[in-house]
């Protein structure tokens, strides 16, 4: 199956300021790019854009599977997405969040998936605490198992080392490069570490340079 | 699909149980207003009318009490994304609607008990037609109601928004609504409401099937 990623001459604005204009890339299986760009640059509003979450204010983008457009629709069946603003059920315990969003998805055998994925993330033991009780990290963590019960083609990670501990962010490193052999990953980031994993790199800030018609070294 | 419907109303549904958050607000709300009725009408004689709209006050301001917070938790909680990213906005929108629909009908049932226990000058003679207007009511009323609190979810000021927005909106139901029940305690026949069972189905119908295909449009930014 051949998954493929267009972006077509994306912008974004929100009223009279512009966040970004004219993106475009295309990406499809085992490959992998960054973006990049100071804060406030539209780095989280661009991973919103591609995984479906915003319109652009102009342009397009598509998801295809074997030449063919996927109906936006159904886009969550591909996405995993993890970000610092992605909020979970406090009032609910980890394993209580992954079975909620394994029926919501109809994810098939999702006892054992959610088994498996807990103890990925190294939150097996604490399964049946509410995310209440859990710290940042953890919550990080619940939040990388939430994204990859439903094995996405497509992986976004916005800030994907946030909030993690040195083993945390190994699991990390594992995850993305597990995601590269199998999908697509884009990373939101401004660290050197993480921007050497992605083949790609966009510039959010070049890119508004080469608008306004500055030279960009 | 319906599998994810279900899903997201037993979420609802569980997380209610263990917050309280709608269902408190609600109850309280209910006892509050039946008492104020009882006191501001001590010792008068109230007409079955009048009695066949004030039920509905407390009905339709319970409603607006709680049954915003279905949409309005998720924005304030910022779980929105979480279920933004898991399904369909349809299956949210009818996963929202069957909550919302299963809590105002266990208010009302709690609702019409406290009055009937309450207000003398409340007979009703045709139960039938009390019924069928209460449970064709409570379904516009619940349908209007999701379909504005995911409106009024994304605004600033969703407390005040939400009552000023619903009122013009649910007036005709709550019109038709009223009648019905005045009609059940003048002892009218089922058959002679069909004129209005009519307006309170295909009120319900047309919200429903508006919300079903608008609610793409307000549900992603």
């Amino acid at each position: 199956m051949e998954f493929k990623l267009i972006c077509k001459d994306i912008r974004k604005s929100f009223g009279r300021l512009l966040v970004f204009e004219s993106i475009n890339f295309e990406l499809t299986n085992n490959s992998s790019l960054a973006v990049a760009g100071k804060n406030g640059s539209g780095k989280s509003t661009l991973l919103k854009i591609i995984a479906g979450l915003l319109s652009p204010s102009s342009g397009e983008v598509i998801y295809q599977i074997n030449g063919k457009k996927i109906d936006k629709l159904d886009w969550f069946k591909f996405v995993g997405f993890v970000a610092p603003y992605l909020q979970l059920y406090d009032e609910f315990t980890g394993y209580e969040n992954l079975e909620i969003l394994a029926k919501i998805r109809g994810v098939k055998d999702y006892k054992r998936k959610i088994e498996d994925i807990l103890k990925r993330v190294n939150l097996y033991a604490r399964r049946n605490d509410l995310v209440r009780g859990y710290s940042s990290g953890m919550k990080q963590r619940l939040k990388y198992a939430c994204a990859l019960l439903h094995d996405p083609i497509l992986l976004i990670l916005d800030e994907p080392t946030s909030n993690l501990d040195p083993e945390g962010v190994e699991m990390v490193w594992a995850i993305a490069e597990e995601q590269k052999k199998r999908g697509i990953l884009i990373i939101a980031t401004n660290e050197p570490e993480e921007l050497k994993i992605c083949e790609e790199v966009i510039n959010l800030d070049e890119l508004k340079l080469k608008a306004k018609g500055q030279i960009v070294k | 699909m319906l599998s994810s419907i279900w899903a997201i109303f037993l979420k609802d549904l569980k997380s209610e149980l263990r917050t309280r958050y709608a269902l408190n607000a609600l109850l309280m709300f209910v006892v509050v207003t039946i008492s104020m009725i009882l006191f501001a009408t001590a010792g008068e004689v109230i007409s079955g009318e009048l009695l066949s709209g004030l039920l509905w006050v407390v009905i339709f301001f319970s409603a607006m009490s709680g049954l915003s917070r279905t949409f309005v938790s998720e924005e304030d909680r910022g779980t929105v994304i979480f279920l933004q990213l898991a399904t369909r906005p349809s299956a949210v929108y009818f996963g929202k609607l069957l909550f919302n629909l299963v809590l105002i009908f266990g208010i009302n049932f709690f609702v019409v008990i406290a009055y009937f226990l309450t207000m003398e000058g409340f007979k009703i003679k045709s139960f039938d037609v009390f019924l069928a207007g209460l449970i064709l009511g409570s379904l516009g009323l619940a349908s209007a109601s999701t379909i504005i609190a995911a409106i009024i979810a994304k605004a600033n000021t969703k407390g005040t928004l939400y009552p000023v927005l619903s009122f013009p909106v649910l007036l005709p139901l709550l019109i038709t609504a009223i009648n019905m029940t005045q009609l059940s305690i003048e002892g009218a026949k089922l058959v002679e409401t069909f004129g209005h069972l009519r307006i309170l189905f295909s009120y319900f119908a047309v919200v429903v099937i508006a919300s079903y295909l608008l609610f793409d449009y307000i549900w992603k930014e």
